[in-house]
């Protein structure tokens, strides 16, 4: 029994080396790319077996941190880096490169019952600093708004916040959930809601609004006359060369750039 | 022999000690990283400011009154529903019950601690928060009610078994005494067997708070997250926890949200730490008695 214990130890360890022997990626960060990342590093693990890529999660403030710490290769953010983050990423002589690794729309959604079709940024704006309460206001049935935003630290709040809001507060009445899905499920549940989220996690059970008579889709994202559209990012220390950069090349080609598309984002080709 | 007495005894003390050092130094750190805080936003600001827009560009503001208040509303809200439940399942379970019956009372209450809290929440936020927003004709069910319902549910086995226990080490001579005098079993249990536990179900009841207004996901998920005060048990809420819960992950390390997020920490801390110890004190009490 014990012979057997210390062979099943040999080989565990064995099995233990052999694995760390392989090329490791970390990434962690934003929640919004982390199925890209994900479905990204499966389709390059299976075609390059020596390299294996681990991703996390976290939010794109703790892929950031972690860059800087120097525990990820790469970190994956939804926004644009800030200029905080790159002095105390400069401080420990990290040097964060950004590659956008996708486009994502920032969808405004309600109910399915919902008959409100369009609204402008500045209707917009109104609804989610608390001016128009109530969808006759805007054309629909006469029903208090349910206002759902992203808590305020998410990187897609951020991108509404700046694009949709110009900055203004949200009023505080208005729930503020921690994620794209607990959106969109909460507008799909709720007759008064209005949402928002990023392209990929729309289900057909809610309605898309568009916006200023524009509907998200591939080419008004690409060509930017959908107003509320953002890239998707991956930072790492440098330039990034090596496994590091060719995993993110090959996310930026043709072929990484399908992946991207299946997971409900757009191309950045 | 003696080696074996002398390693078990050092074990047991690395791993009392080691919980030790590791409360102190969770302790230690969020202080260290929430008390900077303070040297920006003044203590006052930061308790009863009623606006709590932490990202905002030009003017951040950093007022927890309203998550504060959400979170003692909540929690209230538990307790509202879990004491009778727990209190009236430990009466059952101790005094009401045959031998038989207890052997299922007691497991199932128990249960009820075993189920993991996101499925709590997902129970709530799927199922719960729908019917309720149909039943009362809502516009959101994900309001103080429906968050009170879960928090209770969550709570009720803590004060069930804590109060049974209490209950049960009632001596069963006042009880016969009691019953002798000729009080039926209803005048027995509220007479006599209640007052004679009541530290016991004090400290349970404390204890549930504790563990009602610490309670992360339920509240994420079910309290709809509007850092308001809720003017009704319809309207949305947004607890202390769920918001370090929903924003840690996204801020940047070491800024001034970030330190906010510790700075609400302290507050939960305090609040909790306090709890705890006059719970303690009561049992203290109860012992020494």
């Amino acid at each position: 029994m014990r012979k057997f214990t210390i062979i099943l130890l040999i080989l565990t360890l064995a099995i233990g080396f052999a694995y760390a022997k392989k090329n490791q990626i970390t990434c962690s960060g934003s929640t919004t790319v982390l199925p890209i990342a994900q479905a990204g590093a499966e389709a390059y693990m299976d075609a390059h077996p020596d390299v294996n890529i681990s991703v996390r999660g976290g939010g794109s403030g703790v892929g950031i941190a972690a860059l800087q710490n120097g525990t990820v290769q790469i970190a994956n953010s939804s926004r644009p880096i800030k200029s905080k983050e790159v002095s105390a990423c400069k401080a420990k002589g990290i040097n964060p490169t950004p590659y956008a690794v996708a486009n994502d729309g920032i969808a405004i959604v309600v109910h399915k019952s919902n008959h409100v079709k369009d609204l402008s940024v500045a209707q917009i704006k109104d609804i989610y600093t608390g001016k128009i309460s109530n969808w006759k206001e805007l054309g629909g049935a006469s029903l208090p708004i349910v206002i759902v935003s992203r808590d305020v630290a998410s990187g897609t709040f951020e991108v509404f916040n700046e694009k949709a809001l110009n900055g203004a507060k949200v009023v505080a009445s208005a729930q503020l959930l921690a994620s794209n899905n607990a959106v969109v499920s909460a507008v799909e549940s709720t007759p008064g809601a209005i949402g928002y989220a990023g392209l990929g996690y729309i289900t057909p059970e809610v309605n898309i609004v568009s916006v200023e008579r524009v509907t998200p889709s591939t080419s008004t994202v690409k060509d930017g006359s959908y107003k509320l559209s953002r890239k998707l990012y991956m930072y790492t220390n440098g330039k990034a060369t090596g496994d590091v950069g060719s995993f993110i090349g090959w996310l930026q080609s043709a072929a990484g750039q399908k992946i991207v598309e299946e997971q409900g984002f757009i191309s950045i080709r | 022999m003696q080696i074996m007495e002398k390693s078990f005894k050092t074990l047991s003390y690395i791993a009392a000690l080691f919980s030790i050092a590791a409360v102190f130094g969770i302790i230690l750190s969020i202080f260290l990283e929430g008390l900077p805080l303070f040297k920006v936003v003044s203590i006052q600001e930061f308790i009863w400011g009623n606006a709590w827009y932490p990202t905002h560009g030009e003017a951040p503001q950093f007022g927890i009154r309203n998550l504060l208040i959400g979170s003692v509303y909540a929690t209230l809200g538990a307790l509202v529903i879990a004491v009778p439940l727990g209190l009236g399942s430990a009466i059952f379970i101790s005094e009401i019950a045959t031998p038989r019956l207890r052997e299922i009372a007691k497991p199932a209450v128990e249960l009820l601690a075993a189920i993991p809290s996101v499925v709590y929440g997902l129970f709530g936020m799927a199922i719960l928060a729908p019917f309720i927003r149909e039943l009362f004709d809502l516009s959101t069910g994900l309001n103080l009610l429906s968050t009170s319902i879960i928090l209770g549910l969550m709570v009720v086995p803590i004060i069930a078994s804590m109060s049974e226990d209490a209950l049960s080490t009632v001596p069963k001579h006042m009880r016969e005494a009691s019953l002798a005098l000729g009080a039926t079993q209803w005048e027995t249990i509220t007479g006599v067997v209640l007052p004679a536990a009541r530290s016991g179900i004090v400290g349970s009841v404390l204890q549930g708070f504790g563990r009602a207004i610490g309670e992360t996901m339920v509240v994420l998920m079910v309290a709809g997250g509007s850092a308001q005060i809720p003017g009704s048990i319809f309207e949305s809420l947004r607890p202390l926890t769920s918001t370090i819960a929903a924003e840690m992950g996204e801020t940047v390390m070491g800024d001034l949200h970030y330190r906010s997020l510790f700075a609400i920490a302290i507050v939960l801390f305090l609040i909790t730490f306090v709890t705890n110890l006059v719970a303690e004190l009561v049992f203290l009490k109860r012992r020494l008695k």
